[in-house]
């Protein structure tokens, strides 16, 4: 269907659509429900990567056993998305594809290195999560193309998020932030970070990974993060507020326990 | 005899119809014919209409501006200066200027309207605004002798956001053209504040206008005054069709366009002796009146009157300024001013209890009002004042004085060491102490001359007032007064609908007036009507008397006096009092505040139905928690920039802590079966004692809401709060 109609808008949990809908945004008529597509829902271990389908709901991944061990932040992000409504329908395809800045499961797929996998009546391809947005809610993903699933290769480490919202549940977050640390040695430490709604994509931050790697003391690496975003003053919160928030969450990162 | 009802939580008159889902509101409604109408607003906050130009075939349309209102076009209530479709001038975003009708909703939506505009510029700042709606002087003793006898002064400034009501169920009404006139079904709170509305907006006699309420999702005063506006426009567009017309509000458009809670700056200078006696309170108060002045004049005044807090003290002067400016007017909102007052009297509360180093509960036992003393207009408080009594039961209750000694210290011990990252929070307590007049304010009671009726039924009697069921139990309220003092079982009485072709005007429903006024009135039909029925049983009675209906009006209790040009004497009949306690953890890394333990003790006369007490209380507590650290509205070149649920914040359950209520009776003489209000009481104690916890934890606020980015500033802060005198 997809390729005799390309611009047909795929919906899965319609969490995301039904809101631009209500609202008068969303311009597309025609659309494609994915909803029924079981397979694309399953959740399993392919080649040692963790590979979960595009249909997979957060209750799914809450209550995945391969989920919570081998990627608990992932688990930690869906428990803290929305409210169970949302939960049971909302699909990590569609937060993936939805390319909100906000999206809590987004900082944890590109802390992991995940994989995005692609599909159309003419085949598969794989792109990487830190080549898949190109901009705010703009995404390579090409008119007929499905995500079908999401692959995440082995992690080692210790793992953390927290997301920082405006209040207990249904709540934007502010600030989101997710990572994964690799044991200390004399010389520092290999860290993999990623943060929500501080640019107009989820980020990586690099310099700080790097700054964490040689071994720097916290302030400094806490001082090369608050440099290395650049958030804004939105409805929901402040630039300033943001950037000592990132800097706090991760010096509880790397100093405290993780809620992983 | 049948068992008595008042004291007991007997099932809801509605309750039955709202649980099973049977309750019909306004947009389940519909009519033969019905068309669907929308409004079209302005985009700018001031200036003028150039012109008006569409965008599309207005066949099929019907089109409404200014020129098709046959009366005065104004929304009447009390300064009559807000019309209700614009003319040339507009004054604030959203403000109505054209209305448009059609069958097809997908067509009405799709229709375009372009408005030209040559705008003017702004005024934003309600403390700089030229134009004052209303000013307020109390003065009571002589200010400069109560500070010559302070040994300290204190003073501050403390700032209070607007706040959106957020009823569940938006504005929305239905008109229908009939005989020669117009009935108006609709969610609102008072059915004849509408009808006289519109009877000046449509030049048509009290019998041609009909307002009927229906099923209302919520109030909180949001439908107050603004149902008289979009009930207007709805009746404008039936007149011109001749059709049945339909107009509901959707979220965005109800928070952008509706009243909101007004926003205040409140300054404070304060004369204290050092043993914390009070010797001169003298405050001025700001409110924000939005571009029109609804009813900014009332909730100014009921704000000065409690600004004091429920304190005594010689010499007290207050000045209040009620002024306009370029955003949409605010309005009613549960507590009516008194929130803002009294959040801004209880924070500098604590401010001077720490300048003298005496403890929050010591400073308020001290200068608390006690039976005998006299308030800021005079006023001399009877056997019920019980300040004491809730301020004592909640600390108690609560173990406030030991566990406020801890969090201080905890909080002295965090600055040495500054341990971060650490698990666990700051904590804090803090701790509030309001009162609440209940009924109208100064002479409001006797100007509104509200009246109530009881017909005999064959098993009992039917209530007929104008009085509102919004989720609060008014209907089942009224029929346990009604039942116990007719003596007869509370099954046996019914409730008209709040129908103006039925129903005397019993007044609005506002101003925690409905149980004790309205009430009271109902008390009075109900014992003349036992009296006539003698021994006789109602059916007994009908049989051989014919029908019965006794009709009451409000009778000013003899020992109340008002003077509203010297604002001296009674401001209400009565108050109730409460005393809150917050307890709070701030995460250190995030400053997200997180009440975890609330306890009030009210105070409220008598509960007749103690569940819908407890509701009104709990619910009043948690919106006032929303009030203190959520609720935020995001104004931007005068227009709401955050009007949706997603982004303007309010609790949820998991925002909400364990809130424990205690109820204590201290008899009202005139109130039936003792009974004061309590439905706004509720909502002015949480703020305060929020902040009050945040100063405890070592977070000094002076404006709510207490947002985790304003928290995270005012920890920097260095407190500069004592000036010698
Ligand atoms: C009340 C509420 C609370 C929320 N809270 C949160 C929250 O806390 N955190 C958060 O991150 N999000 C939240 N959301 C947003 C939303 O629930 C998530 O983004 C969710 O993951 C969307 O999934 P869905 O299946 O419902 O997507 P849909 O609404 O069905 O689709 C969203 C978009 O993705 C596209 N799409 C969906 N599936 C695919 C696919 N397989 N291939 C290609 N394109 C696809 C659709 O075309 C559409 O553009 C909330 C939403 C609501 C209404």
């Amino acid at each position: 269907m997809l390729r005799d109609e390309p611009t047909l808008t795929p919906l899965a949990g319609c969490t995301d659509l039904y809101v631009a809908l209500n609202f008068g945004t969303l311009k597309d008529t025609r659309f494609l429900d994915l909803w029924r597509l079981d397979r694309l829902r399953k959740i399993e271990l392919r080649g040692g990567a963790l590979s979960i389908g595009a249909l997979a709901t957060f209750t799914d991944l809450i209550r995945s056993t391969l989920v919570r061990k081998r990627l608990p932040m992932l688990a930690a992000a869906a428990r803290d998305v929305g409210g169970v409504q949302i939960q049971n329908r909302g699909t990590i395809g569609g937060n993936v594809a939805n390319a909100s800045p906000a999206g809590d499961t987004l900082p944890v797929l590109a802390a992991a290195d995940a994989v995005v996998v692609l599909q159309q009546a003419g085949g598969i391809r794989r792109v990487p999560f830190d080549g898949f947005y190109t901009g705010y809610r703009q995404t390579v993903r090409r008119p007929g193309e499905l995500i079908v699933g999401i692959e995440i290769p082995p992690v080692r480490g210790r793992q953390f998020f927290r997301k920082v919202g405006t209040r207990a549940a249904q709540a934007i977050s502010k600030i989101v932030m997710a990572g994964i640390l690799g044991p200390a040695t004399g010389s520092g430490r290999t860290a993999r970070i990623a943060l929500g709604s501080v640019a107009p994509t989820v980020v990586r931050v690099p310099r700080t990974e790097a700054a964490l790697a040689s071994g720097a003391s916290i302030e400094a690496v806490q001082r090369t993060l608050m440099e290395e975003i650049a958030p804004i003053d939105d409805l929901r919160s402040t630039a300033e507020y943001r950037r000592r928030v990132a800097a706090n969450l991760l010096a509880r990162f790397v100093c405290g326990a993780s809620r992983g | 005899m049948p068992s008595r009802s008042v004291g007991r939580s007997v099932v809801r008159k509605e309750g039955r119809g709202k649980v099973t889902g049977a309750a019909r509101y306004i947009d389940d409604l519909t009519f033969p014919g019905l068309i669907h109408a929308r409004t079209i607003r302005s985009t700018i906050p001031a200036g003028e209409i150039v012109d008006v130009a569409f965008g599309f075939d207005t066949s099929g349309f019907t089109l409404v501006d200014y020129r098709d209102i046959p009366g005065r076009n104004i929304v009447a209530l009390i300064d009559d200066d807000q019309p209700c479709l614009a003319e040339r001038l507009v004054r604030h975003v959203a403000e109505p200027i054209l209305l448009l009708a059609h069958a097809d909703r997908e067509a009405l939506l799709a229709a375009d309207v372009r408005i030209r505009y040559r705008e003017a510029v702004p005024t934003y700042d309600a403390t700089t605004s030229p134009i004052a709606f209303k000013t307020i002087a109390i003065d009571k003793g002589r200010i400069d002798q109560g500070f010559r006898e302070a040994d300290v002064i204190v003073e501050g400034e403390y700032r209070t956001g607007h706040q959106e009501q957020l009823y569940i169920e938006p504005n929305g009404v239905i008109a229908v053209p009939e005989h020669g006139g117009v009935t108006v079904y609709g969610s609102m709170q008072c059915p004849y504040y509408v009808h006289r509305a519109l009877k000046v907006l449509l030049d048509l006699p009290d019998d041609k206008v009909r307002v009927v309420q229906t099923e209302t999702g919520g109030g909180f005063g949001g439908k107050e005054e603004y149902p008289s506006m979009i009930a207007g426009h709805a009746a404008l567009v039936a007149i011109k069709a001749q059709r049945p017309v339909k107009l509901v509000y959707d979220r965005v458009e109800d928070m952008l366009a509706t009243t909101k809670r007004h926003p205040a700056v409140i300054r404070h200078r304060t004369g204290v002796k050092r043993d914390g006696t009070l010797t001169a309170i003298d405050i001025d108060a700001v409110i924000d009146g939005g571009a029109y002045a609804t009813l900014s004049a009332v909730v100014l005044s009921r704000g000065v009157i409690h600004a004091t807090g429920p304190y005594r003290c010689d010499h007290i002067r207050i000045r209040g300024r009620a002024t306009m400016t370029n955003t949409p007017p605010n309005g009613a909102f549960r507590g009516f001013g008194a929130p803002q007052t009294q959040f801004a009297a209880e924070v500098h509360m604590d401010r001077i209890a720490e300048a003298l180093g005496i403890d929050p509960v010591r400073i308020r036992e001290i200068n608390a009002l006690r039976p005998g003393d006299r308030t800021a207009t005079g006023q001399r408080l009877g056997r019920d004042c019980s300040a004491l009594a809730v301020l004592r039961e909640t600390v108690k209750r609560t173990d406030f004085k030991r566990k406020w000694r801890a969090y201080a210290r905890l909080k002295a011990s965090r600055c040495l060491k500054a341990s971060r990252y650490k698990e666990g929070g700051s904590r804090g307590i803090g701790l509030s102490l309001f009162f609440h007049g209940a009924g109208f304010t100064g002479g409001g009671e006797v100007k509104l001359a509200s009246k109530a009726s009881l017909a005999l039924t064959d098993r009992g009697a039917r209530i007929l007032v104008a009085s509102t069921e919004i989720g609060q139990g008014t209907r089942t309220m009224h029929a346990q007064i009604v039942a116990d003092t007719l003596g007869v079982p509370y099954d046996c009485v019914d409730v008209n609908a709040a129908d103006t072709g039925q129903v005397p005007d019993s007044g609005p429903t506002v101003a925690s007036r409905t149980c004790m006024v309205v009430g009271r009135i109902l008390q009075r039909c109900a014992e003349d009507m036992r009296e006539r029925l003698g021994r006789l049983t109602p059916r007994e009675y009908l049989k051989r008397h014919g029908p019965l209906v006794i009709t009451r009006e409000y009778e000013r209790p003899t020992d109340m006096a008002w003077d509203d040009n010297s604002y001296r004497g009674d401001a209400y009949g009565t108050y109730g009092w409460a005393c809150d306690v917050a307890e709070i953890e701030v995460d250190r890394e995030t400053w997200e505040v997180k009440p975890i333990a609330f306890t009030t003790v009210h105070e409220i006369g008598k509960a007749i139905h103690p569940v819908l007490a407890l509701g009104q209380i709990e619910g009043g507590s948690a919106q006032g928690l929303g009030y203190a650290l959520l609720e935020e509205v995001v104004m931007r070149d005068g227009r709401m920039a955050n009007a949706q649920l997603t982004n303007y914040i309010i609790p949820t359950t998991l925002d909400t802590p364990p809130i424990d209520v205690v109820i204590l009776e201290n008899p009202y003489k005139h109130g039936p079966f003792g009974a004061k209000g309590v439905g706004e009481m509720p909502i002015d104690g949480p703020a305060p004692a929020a902040i009050n916890a945040l100063r405890n934890a070592g977070f000094d606020l002076r404006e709510i809401p207490a947002t985790p980015e304003r928290v995270m500033v005012s920890e920097k802060q260095e407190p500069r709060h004592a000036l010698h005198a």
